[in-house]
């Protein structure tokens, strides 16, 4: 006798009674679905959290001076003035750095802006064309500062859309027009795309100027307020960050680490942190979900259990015709692994089902790992192998003239 | 074909230990129809069971076609029951959703024989006990007289040694009760070891040797008067 054999009688009893092996196969369904769709949301939110990062540039190395020690009084991080231009041009240059792409140097400055009756309190960034890329920034509409306008200190703002909407209305076009920073008259080249607010800080209220004119004509300062560096990939961020860290050390003529006068901060920190709680997350529901694919097993069992008391007459007459034990054994396995593996499969369904129709829903982005729904598919026959062991075995077990007598 | 020889069935329980068989010994040549006769209670069931492959002696010998039965284990008991031994019982014992021929192809199935073939050899031997026109009906569609018909043709599915008939009427109308003992005389003059429990003397004279047993011991043995 085949298992081909065993199969068809299996799917045979099964078949008899619909009504409770649907029953028996829910608990699977509902298990197997709900363990694929917390799966699939938890690495979808994963996925949407790390996207959302990685579009404030996951290679963004920015360095910042670091507090300065006056007198053993120790300033605020940030305030210092030990970056310099020369610092910036020096990594871009150096042959010590070899994994960075682009280099930003950056002055920000807060001033109240003025464009005809309309005023703002803005942050001012003093940057070089190279800002673009670095912090992932595109214009919506005429032009970003150019190396011209560095070089020559020229009174030019691109404007952010916030700013835009403060001083000339919602969906005005402010190019060609001019607006007031500190007493002074800029002409607006350009207005950069949205990007929405990052959980610090608004990336669209701000001005560009070109560096110069920032250190120069609006804040008369030398120094600047950070450097952002585009790593070549986010896999050699540490290794970037130890390169311009010996460099700049050197430059400043300190002998160790400990003493840097500047500090590091890089987005590739938060990832791995935000990774770490949406995947502990998913985890947690994903075994919450699996509670209920034991409990879908335990009912499998009872089912089988019942089904065996009832069909002891049937277990006897096979036997007595030649059934061995193993055959029985086999044939009560099977029908719990058809119950537990279609519920599965359905279960699978359903849960690719939900989980497209939720990621839809709340705007995430729909994943589904081929190694979950073949976990899921494992798991439901190991139910399948597991719950229906014991009844299996107490069939396999029943003698056969006790079995012919019951009734 | 068979012997058995000082066999012995002891039932034990928590209470009490019951000698359902004493000593028994006798033998079955090939091609007999031999009845075993006894009042309720008289252990001719556990001898049945027994020599069904079904249950075990607690002591003593029996002989299937030269093999020590008693000595194997439950798959070569297993294979005995399928290969050498076909049984008719007194509640028929078909499966209820299953139609004649899947009945009837049932231990072919354990046997190990092809599916093409079980079918062809299910309709041959339903055939045979003239259920030629009922091959599709399931049990419920059946009579008590056909029911048993089916049964014996799963009894000779397997072309067995002998045929078990555990009161094979005793469950049907006396007409029909009639009709099966024909069929299993018929079944006896093409050759076939036929050996039936009753407790009814004229179902019991259908045979052409009757074994008695009474109290667990063979009471009687003697071959019958032809009819």
């Amino acid at each position: 006798m085949g298992l081909d054999e065993i199969l068809t009688e299996s799917i045979g009893t099964l078949a008899l009674n619909k009504v409770r092996t649907g029953l028996a196969m829910l608990g699977v369904i509902i298990g197997i679905g709900s363990v694929i769709t917390l799966v699939s949301l938890g690495q979808a939110s994963q996925k949407s959290v790390e996207n959302q990062i990685k579009s404030l540039g996951a290679n963004l190395i920015t360095v910042s001076p670091a507090g300065q020690n006056v007198g053993g009084v120790r300033g605020a991080a940030g305030g210092g003035t030990t970056l310099t231009l020369a610092d910036a041009e020096a990594i871009e240059n150096s042959s010590e750095v070899s994994t960075v792409t682009a280099v930003s140097p950056e002055y920000t400055g807060r001033s109240q802006v003025t464009a005809g009756r309309n005023n703002t309190n803005t942050q001012i960034y003093g940057v070089v064309p190279e800002y673009l890329t670095v912090r992932n920034v595109s214009v919506a509409n005429g032009s970003f500062i150019s190396g011209q306008h560095v070089s020559s200190q020229a009174k030019v703002a691109v404007l952010g859309p916030t700013v835009v909407e403060d001083l000339f209305g919602k969906g005005a076009n402010p190019v060609g027009q001019s607006i007031r920073i500190e007493g002074q008259n800029f002409t607006i080249i350009g207005v950069t795309e949205t990007k929405g607010g990052t959980g610090f800080q608004n990336q669209d209220d701000r001005i560009f100027v070109p560096l110069t004119t920032a250190q120069k004509v609006l804040y008369g300062v030398s120094h600047l307020s950070s450097i952002a560096v585009n790593a070549i990939s986010e896999d050699v961020v540490d290794l970037a960050k130890n390169q311009i860290g010996y460099l700049l050390l050197d430059r400043h003529k300190l002998k160790s680490p400990e003493e840097a006068d500047f500090s590091f901060f890089s987005l590739t920190d938060i990832l791995s942190t935000a990774s770490e709680v949406t995947g502990t997350f998913t985890t947690l529901l994903s075994g919450i979900a699996a509670i209920s694919l034991i409990v879908g097993g335990i009912g499998i069992m009872n089912i089988m259990l019942v089904t065996v008391t009832e069909r002891t007459r049937e277990i006897g007459l096979r036997k007595a015709l030649g059934a061995k034990n193993r055959i029985i054994t086999a044939q009560f396995l099977v029908e719990s692994i058809i119950i537990t593996f279609t519920g599965g499969f359905i279960g699978i369904m359903l849960g690719i089902g939900i989980s497209y129709f939720l990621a839809n829903s709340m705007s995430l982005p729909f994943t589904m790992s081929i190694s979950s729904v073949l976990l899921a598919f494992g798991v439901s026959v190991a139910i399948g192998m597991v719950f229906g062991r014991y009844p299996a075995q107490k069939a396999a077990n029943l003698e056969p003239i006790e079995a012919l007598r019951y009734e | 074909m068979i012997r058995v020889f000082k066999l012995s069935k002891i039932y034990r329980n928590e209470s009490a230990e019951t000698l359902a068989l004493k000593n028994v010994s006798f033998e079955i040549k090939k091609g007999e129809f031999v009845a075993i006769m006894g009042p309720s209670g008289s252990g001719k069931s556990t001898l049945m069971h027994i020599l069904g492959a079904l249950d075990k002696s607690t002591s003593g010998k029996y002989f299937l076609d030269g093999t020590d039965v008693s000595k194997m284990n439950a798959d070569e008991l297993a294979d005995i029951r399928n290969q050498k031994i076909g049984f008719v019982f007194q509640a028929f014992n078909l499966l209820p959703r299953y139609s004649a021929v899947r009945n009837v192809s049932l231990p072919m199935m354990y046997g190990g024989i092809e599916k093409e073939k079980r079918h062809d050899l299910a309709i041959k031997y339903l055939k045979m006990v003239g259920l030629g026109d009922r091959l599709d009906y399931t049990p419920s569609q059946l009579s008590g007289g056909q029911k048993q018909r089916v049964a014996i043709a799963r009894a000779l599915a397997m072309n067995p040694s002998i045929i078990l008939a555990d009161e094979p009427t005793g469950n049907i109308a006396t007409k029909q009760a009639a009709e099966i003992m024909e069929i299993l005389q018929e079944l006896n003059d093409k050759g076939n070891t036929i050996l039936i429990i009753t407790h009814e003397k004229d179902i019991a004279e259908y045979a052409k040797r009757t074994i008695t047993i009474r109290d667990g011991e063979l009471a009687g043995d003697k071959k019958n008067g032809t009819r």
